[in-house]
Formats: C-alpha cells, sequence, structure tokens
C-alpha cells in the first residue's frame, strides 16, 4: 500500500509540469482575448469619439495590465523544467522544439512587450492613430506567442516534417512548413486561441454584469456587455467547429486519445456519442463507459461524414484493426515488438560504429529505419501502457464540451437581454459565475489534451518515463512544493488587486 | 537620432513615474519574481542537467543515447 503511494521521479516530475503549466494557463487565455477586446473598443472610440469606448478601453486595459504582469515569465519555468527534469526529451526533440520557442521569444514576446509601454504609458503622450495600432500590435504579439509555443506542442502530439539522426540521438528539422502547417497545430492554434477569446468574453460579461447588478456604471457596463456578447458569441461558435476539427485531426493522429475521450473499448460501425457516461473498469480491467445516453450513429457521422463508419475503440487498436479508408492499423503487441527492433537496432548500429563493422552498422541502421516509427513502443512491456487515463480523459472532454455550449446560450441571452433593454439578476449572476467555469472549460481542455495522450511525451516515438532525467525524486518534490507556494501567492495577489480594481470601476469623467 | 533616443528615454522615465499605485504594486511582484525565479530557482533547483554535467555535444548525445538503449 505504501509502495504504490509513493510517488517516482518520473510521476513528481509530471505532477510538477502540470502545476506549472495549468497555473501558466490561467493567465494566459486572458491576455491573449482581452488584448482583442480593447483594440476593438479602442478603434470603437476613433471611430465614433465617443468618449465611453474610450473609458471602457481604459478600464479593461488596465485589469489586462493587472493579468499580465502577474503571469508574465511564469512559462519559464517551463523552460527550466525541460533542461532538469527532461533532460533526455530537451536533447531527443533537438531543434525542433527549441526553434518556435526561441522565435516567440524574439519576435513576439519583444513585439508584445514594447508596444504594451506605448499602451499604458502613451495616453496624451503619442498620437490616437499610434496609441492604437500599439494595442493591435500587443494583441498580434500576444496571438503570436501563443502560435510559436502551440506549433511546439502540436509536433509532439503528430510528429512531422523531422528526422531522426542516429549518429546524435537528436531529431532533426526537414521541413520547417510541415511542423508550421500540420493539422494538428493549426487544429491546436484555432481551438486554443478562440476558447481564449470565449474565456475573455464571458470575464468581460460577468464583471459587466456585476456593474449591473450594483447598479454603477450602468452605461459602460453596456457596452462591455455589447462587446463581450458578440465577440464572445462568434467565438464561441467557432471553437465549436474548431473543437469538431481537432477531433476529426484526433481521430486519426491520435487514435487512442479519440477512444479515450469516448470511453469507448469496443468500436465497431455506427457508433453513437457519448452525451453523459459513467467510466468502469469492463471484464478486461481496462476503464470505458458502461453506461450512458447516447445520440446513435452520431460519433461515426461527426468523424467521416458517414453514420455507418467504423471508428476503433481501445480494443481494436490493442489487436489491430483497418480504418474506415481500409487503411490497416498493426496490433499493439506488434508495434512493441518492431519498437524494440528500433532500440536494439540503434545499440547495435553504435556499437558496430565503434567496432569498424561497416556491414553491421549498414545492417543495424536500416533495421532502425524500418522500425522507427515504432520506436516508443520499444519501451512499453505491454499494450495497457498505451492506454491513457480514461476517467480524466473521458470526464474532462465533456466538462469542456459541456460548458462550451453553455457558453453559446450565455452569450445569446445577454445579447437578447440587451437588445430588450431588460436585466435578470439571475441572468446576471449566472454570467458572474461563468468566469470560474471558462477558467475551467480551459483547464479540462489541456487536461485532455495533455493527458489523453499519455504514456507519449513525444506520439508514438518517446513515452514520458523514457523522457526524464535521472535525478533524485525528493529534488523535484522541493521545487514542486516551492512553485505551489509561488504561484498559490501569485494568483491570491492577482485575485486581490483585480478585485480591488474592479471595485473601482472605470473613471467616467 | 540622439533626440530620439532622449525622447525614448523620457517617454519610460515619465511613464514610470507618473504610474498610478496598482502599476507600481504590478512592478513590485514583477521585480520579486523575477528574482525568485532567476537567482534562487534557476541557480540553486534547476540546474540544466546536460550542460551541467557534460561538455560538449558529443558526450551529451552519447549520454543520451546511452539512456535510450540501455
Amino acid at each position: 500500500m505504501i509502495n504504490e503511494l509513493v510517488m517516482t521521479t518520473v510521476e513528481w516530475s509530471r505532477a510538477q509540469f502540470a502545476l506549472t503549466a495549468m497555473f501558466h494557463y490561467l493567465f494566459v487565455p486572458l491576455t491573449l482575448g482581452l488584448s482583442l477586446m480593447i483594440a476593438i473598443m479602442e478603434t470603437l472610440w476613433l471611430k465614433t469619439g465617443n468618449e465611453a469606448w474610450k473609458h471602457a478601453t481604459k478600464f479593461w486595459m488596465k485589469l489586462f495590465g493587472i493579468n499580465f504582469a502577474i503571469g508574465v515569465s511564469t512559462g519559464i519555468i517551463l523552460e527550466f523544467e525541460f533542461g532538469t527534469n527532461w533532460s533526455n526529451y530537451s536533447w531527443f526533440v533537438g531543434d525542433i522544439f527549441g526553434a518556435p520557442l526561441a522565435i516567440e521569444g524574439i519576435m513576439a514576446f519583444f513585439m508584445e512587450s514594447t508596444f504594451i509601454a506605448v499602451m499604458f504609458f502613451g495616453w496624451n503622450k503619442v498620437k490616437p492613430k499610434f496609441h492604437l495600432a500599439s494595442t493591435w500590435l500587443v494583441f498580434l504579439g500576444s496571438n503570436l506567442s501563443a502560435l510559436w509555443i502551440l506549433v511546439a506542442n502540436a509536433w509532439m502530439q503528430n510528429p512531422v516534417g523531422m528526422y531522426f539522426n542516429p549518429d546524435t540521438a537528436r531529431n532533426e528539422m526537414i521541413d520547417f512548413w510541415a511542423v508550421l502547417f500540420s493539422s494538428t497545430a493549426m487544429n491546436k492554434f484555432f481551438h486554443t486561441l478562440l476558447s481564449a477569446y470565449l474565456l475573455s468574453a464571458v470575464f468581460v460579461l460577468g464583471v459587466s454584469s456585476w456593474f449591473i447588478l450594483k447598479k454603477r456604471h450602468e452605461g459602460f457596463a453596456r457596452k462591455s456587455i455589447l462587446i463581450a456578447s458578440i465577440f464572445g458569441l462568434s467565438a464561441s461558435l467557432m471553437t465549436v467547429y474548431t473543437g469538431d476539427t481537432s477531433s476529426k485531426d484526433i481521430s486519426k493522429v491520435q487514435p487512442m486519445k479519440f477512444a479515450a475521450m469516448e470511453g469507448l473499448y469496443e468500436g465497431g460501425k455506427g457508433v453513437p456519442l457519448v452525451v453523459l457516461g459513467q467510466i468502469n473498469k469492463n471484464e478486461d480491467d481496462i476503464a470505458c463507459c458502461t453506461r450512458s445516453i447516447a445520440l446513435p450513429n452520431m460519433l461515426s457521422f461527426l468523424t467521416t461524414y458517414d453514420s455507418e463508419a467504423f471508428i476503433p475503440g481501445i480494443k481494436d487498436i490493442i489487436h489491430g484493426y483497418i480504418d474506415h479508408r481500409g487503411i490497416p492499423h498493426k496490433s499493439l503487441a506488434e508495434r512493441i515488438a518492431n519498437g524494440k527492433i528500433a532500440v536494439q537496432s540503434l545499440k547495435e548500429y553504435h556499437e558496430s560504429k565503434k567496432n569498424g563493422d561497416k556491414e553491421a552498422e549498414a545492417t543495424a541502421l536500416a533495421s532502425f529505419k524500418d522500425n522507427y516509427k515504432d520506436f516508443g513502443y520499444g519501451y512499453l512491456s505491454s499494450p495497457k501502457e498505451a492506454i491513457p487515463n480514461v476517467y480524466l480523459t473521458f470526464y474532462s472532454f465533456r466538462i469542456m464540451v459541456g460548458l462550451g455550449f453553455l457558453f453559446v446560450i450565455q452569450f445569446i441571452i445577454s445579447l437578447y437581454l440587451l437588445y430588450k433593454k431588460r436585466w435578470n439578476k439571475y441572468v446576471l449572476w449566472l454570467n458572474l459565475l461563468c468566469i470560474p467555469l471558462a477558467y475551467l472549460a480551459t483547464q479540462a481542455g489541456w487536461i485532455v489534451a495533455e493527458l489523453g495522450r499519455q504514456p507519449w511525451v513525444i506520439q508514438d516515438l518517446m513515452p514520458t518515463s523514457v523522457a526524464s532525467t535521472e535525478i533524485a525524486s525528493s529534488a523535484v518534490q522541493i521545487t514542486f512544493w516551492l512553485f505551489a507556494i509561488l504561484f498559490t501567492t501569485l494568483l491570491t495577489a492577482e485575485i486581490k488587486i483585480l478585485v480591488s480594481q474592479i471595485k473601482k470601476g472605470p473613471q467616467e469623467s | 537620432m540622439k533626440k530620439v533616443i532622449r525622447n525614448i528615454a523620457l517617454f519610460y522615465y515619465n511613464g514610470f513615474k507618473h504610474m498610478p499605485l496598482w502599476g507600481k504594486k504590478m512592478w513590485l511582484i514583477i521585480i520579486i519574481k523575477l528574482l525568485i525565479m532567476f537567482l534562487l530557482l534557476k541557480l540553486f533547483f534547476f540546474p540544466n542537467f546536460l550542460n551541467s554535467n557534460f561538455d560538449s555535444d558529443e558526450e551529451k548525445g552519447n549520454h543520451v543515447l546511452k539512456e535510450l538503449t540501455k
């Protein structure tokens, strides 16, 4: 029992990375979306000359500034962790991961930081049009930062455009555009960005609703609700669309994650879509959806546009299957065998190279290349190790989707009430309550993305267990708790300062 | 050119000088945070494992290869 509770270095490293990434992502989405809403409001001020838009811009800019300041550089800790806790991974990914991050650091972050100064210090000091341009450039800079980070993340989910150099044990980028424009990168970028816009709209809507409830700054609040509702409704509908395209992509490149998202054990033709369900272990001791309310044939239809199409479940993936396009997929036992050959061939390649045996070197290299696609499976001892945590993936996916649809309804109702010029206090309270729910939805989305792809740190090529550094788990534990304290303090400070500034309200002179 | 640089410097100087209280609080938080991150965490808790234990890329590669094929 005690042994079961003792966490290994890999588990502590994973916990630490999850903690850091989740805290970091508490700050990021508001920066991404609020910068765009501020730019829209400032544009409206310059277009209409209506000072109310200027007051709204300044107020939301202040909240943006607080969020940006607290969140800035929390992401750097993730890079520290790569070097200390994930050294095998950091070496293995080579420049592919480093290049987008470097571009992000140099281009987007500096552009964003420079124009933030103009945005805050430049009122009445630079020409209004220059100020507006700076605000738009802050938006562009922050969103470009997100692009490069998400491209790097997407490569881990769908490694393309690279070649593994067996001499250096590093992946080398051979096609930058394939990495940048992979289906996974584009889907991930747009889905993440739009969901960040959605969160920002929910935030603006919630805070503005509070002003209406308190009968303060109602003119300002109405203007903010108008922008937030239109912006949020557009973003949420597009989030639904990109969620659909992301799911289709996942079904192709990460079928096991897809099966876990659906809790689908035995696939088949005409698979229903589980709306609500319960995950339990089945007779094969594998977690899957055992009780559900489902829409007949809908999963097959949404995934392939064919309501009778075959969708593989966990069992099919383990034993091998032929997908709806007629493409055969090997069993996991076969992939594990191939992976072990790849690992062994890599070893033999280096040994024969060292011994100067050219023939053996060439044979080992050919064998390695033939099996590299399954390289990561060589580290698994059984097919069951390729199954992610179905409980968390399944429930997080439903929390994210369910809340996403709730927000669509929320924006429609708010627009309707705004149009009718009457407020309902329950709706206003709901708007306020939706702020934490929007954060919950985005965090749930990342749980699906990152936990759902386990055991892989790089899909099919490197499992998490091989990616980590052999260091004492106590060292990782100490920093885990240090981060927990640091981030909790930062979050508390942010909420406190944000709330005090919200209470002050906009300066409507 | 000198004038441009002077104007930029003045722009920042005045910006910081007339910063509201909440802005000053934010800068204090940023500075404390950066100090904790770079002077405490990076120096004492987060050495780059490969850079601190190996001198050349070849040595780093060999170590990772050993890890991958053990």
